[in-house]
């Protein structure tokens, strides 16, 4: 047996460190979807009737549709009528502040490393945190209200800001774009939601944390963030769920509207329970996540980190609309044991000179299989378009698949698209060099796969890119080759 | 300071090193040469610890402990440096970078405190000086797309940062112009106590000329075949190794 063979043999997976689960007392439907079901969470979160319609409208289109197959992805057929649609955690009553949030969630989140008390007195990151299916608490929301920002969860944009929502909710992800975008347009249950008026710089990262807690029930977010001419954001979403035998689903839709001049960047770093070492449990993340530049010189970037899951299906992506707009991709993903990545982006140039950067960083290691899946697509309207895209694969061992699917589609002459791609191994030379400067084989491993994904790590907010590049060693612990 | 006795190794059931004798104490600087292929690198390596080579027989000692049965990072920890002959890249991590992970790796398995930001650079800055490296060479990607002199200066670099107790210099001086190569024996002497000791692994006497040995072996086939002081360097300068297979072959 070769040392990188041996090595993986001796694979002792890291426990996921964020496996477990509280009790709370759950509000909750029974399992499987029907239209009483959707009936019942907008009732229960006294939703306008037009919203109902909405998620009715969508829940019929879904019922037609067929899941999709093309991913380089196989699971065990999902049975969509055992699945739980809603689990609110139980609260007397809506909390005014911090101070009334039931001390139990609080509690959760301070195991999550997120203090929300310690988030709000010293980092300035405005976080709004999400339990299964409940916005919870969001913080800073007096401060950024003095600027016209709003903050808050999709469920209070509802009500109290239901002209915003009815008019930008499914303008960048129609519910009938895909199957699992129909399904969270007819049962999502809560999400963020995020104004920045015209000319605002948003003076603080804006936050969201996912956490799915209760068994066999999906989590259906939806986020809506909204970039008014000349404004600027700086949106994060991270995630975490407990270690569960069974998988569950989770179908997010993120929608990002950004008006003349305005920015976003959203930074993702995903962590949900990638199931154990054999391939048992975990997170089937199918989320779709798009975001369009609609006024000239607009721009939206996103960056993700993704460790988790046991299936992930996502491709954020962005519609360049205004001329001289700009989109962006920066990713990173890890598999490892039996996980199974499919993602990437997708750049439609609309506006003239119009451009796109993708930075793909796979890295698979253990039994796992990592795809990378891009489309550029350059429309006749798009005048001298520029496209960069730089795919490249780190594997370790033998064991593992990196995939790299890149469509290019043109149709105007002035068009440059340019695309890279390299695979390479981390080998036991480079392992070698550093354990002879006194460095441990893992930490040795850590250390060259944060150089390998350093051009998206840079890209991170500091707070995020510690965090992130912790994960990432986290999630290949044991996994030398 | 490293007594090794007999050392026999192989590789895929091929013999490398067939029997090598070798004891070095601290203040020492040792010069091994030998034809290409001799087995100067895979002695090197089986000091530093490499997995590659199977180690049929003999024994390394190393302050009185079996130095066999370590890791290579243990053996790092406890003081011993291996100088590359190629030295690795390591893309998207700079010198800067990976020197602080390797310090305080080494100053935690003693026990110390992780160095802070301020003293690791005013280190570094120390060091710098001493091999003459320039700060952007050290925050660029470890040896990626550095040329040969720059490899081979950032690995006395290194050096100078980690203060060894035990240094082995595979081959430190080909590719060094001379300019360079000066630079690099002058860090070399620097560094020199009567603490610690050097092995110089070298094809050519040209290093000796500026790093001078105490002693020089003669590594052929395996085997070391001859010792002598540094006149045994210049006298296979001048006559080349052939005497020497020759004389082998004699016996
Ligand atoms: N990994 C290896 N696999 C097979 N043979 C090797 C390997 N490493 C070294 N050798 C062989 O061992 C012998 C000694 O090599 P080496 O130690 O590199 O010599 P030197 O450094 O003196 O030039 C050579 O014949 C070389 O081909
Ligand atoms: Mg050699």
């Amino acid at each position: 047996m070769s040392i990188e063979e041996q090595i993986l043999e001796e694979f002792t997976s890291k426990e996921y460190e964020h496996g477990w689960s509280v009790d709370f007392e759950a509000d909750e439907t029974p399992l499987g979807i029907n239209e009483d079901i959707i009936r019942f969470i907008s009732a229960k979160k006294e939703e306008p009737e037009w919203l109902l319609r909405w998620r009715l409208e969508a829940f019929r289109l879904w019922q037609k549709m067929e899941e999709p197959k093309w991913a380089n992805v196989s699971y065990p057929m999902i049975d969509f009528q055992a699945i739980k649609y809603y689990s609110a955690p139980k609260q007397e009553k809506k909390p005014n502040s911090l101070d009334e949030v039931d001390p139990e969630l609080l509690k959760t989140f301070e195991r999550l490393g997120i203090s929300l008390q310690e988030q709000k007195r010293l980092t300035g990151v405005a976080i709004d945190a999400v339990i299964d299916s409940v916005s919870v608490a969001t913080t800073f929301k007096d401060k950024l209200s003095e600027l016209g920002i709003i903050f808050c969860s999709f469920s209070e944009a509802v009500q109290e800001h239901p002209e915003l929502v009815r008019k930008y909710i499914g303008s960048v992800v129609p519910s009938n774009d895909n199957y699992y975008a129909a399904l969270n347009s007819a049962v999502f249950s809560d999400g963020s939601f995020c104004y920045i008026p015209k000319g605002v710089r948003c003076p603080m990262e804006l936050s969201t944390y996912f956490r799915i807690n209760a068994a066999n029930t999906g989590q259906f977010e939806r986020t809506l963030i909204i970039a008014d001419e000349g404004s600027y954001v700086s949106y994060l979403e991270g995630c975490t769920a407990p270690m569960r035998d069974e998988n569950q689903l989770h179908a997010a839709v993120v929608e990002i509207y950004a008006a003349k001049n305005a920015e976003v960047k959203y930074s993702t770093v995903q962590n949900w329970y990638p199931g154990d070492k054999n391939g048992k449990g975990g997170i089937y993340n199918f989320v779709t996540k798009r975001g369009i530049c609609v006024g000239d010189y607009a721009k939206i970037s996103w960056t993700q980190v993704e460790t988790g899951s046991a299936v992930t299906w996502k491709y954020p992506s962005c519609i360049l609309k205004g001329d001289h707009s700009v989109g962006e991709f920066y990713s990173v993903a890890v598999t490892n044991n039996h996980q199974q990545a499919d993602t990437g982006t997708k750049m439609l140039h609309i506006g003239k000179n119009t451009r796109s950067r993708i930075v793909s960083k796979g890295i698979s290691a253990g039994k796992s299989q990592n795809s990378y899946r891009g489309q550029v697509e350059v429309m006749k309207r798009a005048e001298n378009a520029r496209n960069f895209s730089q795919c490249d694969s780190l594997l370790m061992g033998s064991l593992c698949g990196a995939h790299t699917f890149p469509y290019i589609d043109i149709k105007n002459k002035t068009a440059q698209v340019e695309h890279e791609a390299t695979t390479s191994k981390v080998g036991e030379d480079q392992i070698f060099y550093c354990q002879q400067r006194g460095i441990d084989e893992e930490n040795a491993v850590a250390l060259i796969v944060n150089g390998f994904a350093k051009e998206v790590m840079n890209k991170l907010p500091m707070e995020f890119a510690v965090e992130a590049q912790k994960l990432l060693a986290l999630t290949l612990e044991g996994s030398v080759g | 300071m490293i007594s090794i006795k007999n050392v026999q190794a192989s590789i895929e059931d091929k013999e490398i090193l067939r029997g090598i004798d070798l004891e070095v104490n601290t203040g020492e600087v040792h010069a091994i040469m030998g034809p290409n292929g001799s087995g100067k690198s895979t002695l090197a390596s089986i000091l530093a610890g490499r997995e590659d080579y199977e180690i049929t027989s003999g024994s390394v000692e190393y302050f009185g402990e079996d130095l066999l049965k370590f890791d290579p990072e243990e053996r790092a920890q406890k003081g011993i440096f291996l100088a590359f002959q190629y030295p690795v890249e390591i893309p998207g991590v700079s010198t800067t970078n990976f020197m602080k992970t390797a310090i305080n790796k080494i100053r935690e398995s003693r026990g110390e405190k992780a160095l802070d930001a301020v003293n690791f650079l005013n280190l570094m800055k120390e060091k710098m000086k001493l091999v003459d490296i320039d700060q952007s060479l050290l925050s660029r990607s470890l040896n990626e797309g550095f040329s040969g002199g720059e490899k081979k200066r950032n690995e006395i670099f290194q050096m100078a940062m980690l203060e060894p107790k035990l240094a082995i210099l595979d081959e430190t001086d080909s590719g060094l112009d001379i300019d360079a190569l000066k630079i690099v024996a002058n860090g070399v002497n620097k560094l020199k106590s009567k603490n610690n000791a050097t092995i110089v692994v070298t094809h050519y006497q040209r290093l000796l000329d500026y790093i001078a040995p105490d002693f020089v072996h003669v590594l052929y086939k395996g085997k070391i075949v001859k010792s002598g002081d540094k006149n045994l360097a210049l006298e296979l300068e001048e006559k080349g190794y052939d005497w020497i297979k020759e004389e082998v072959a004699l016996v």
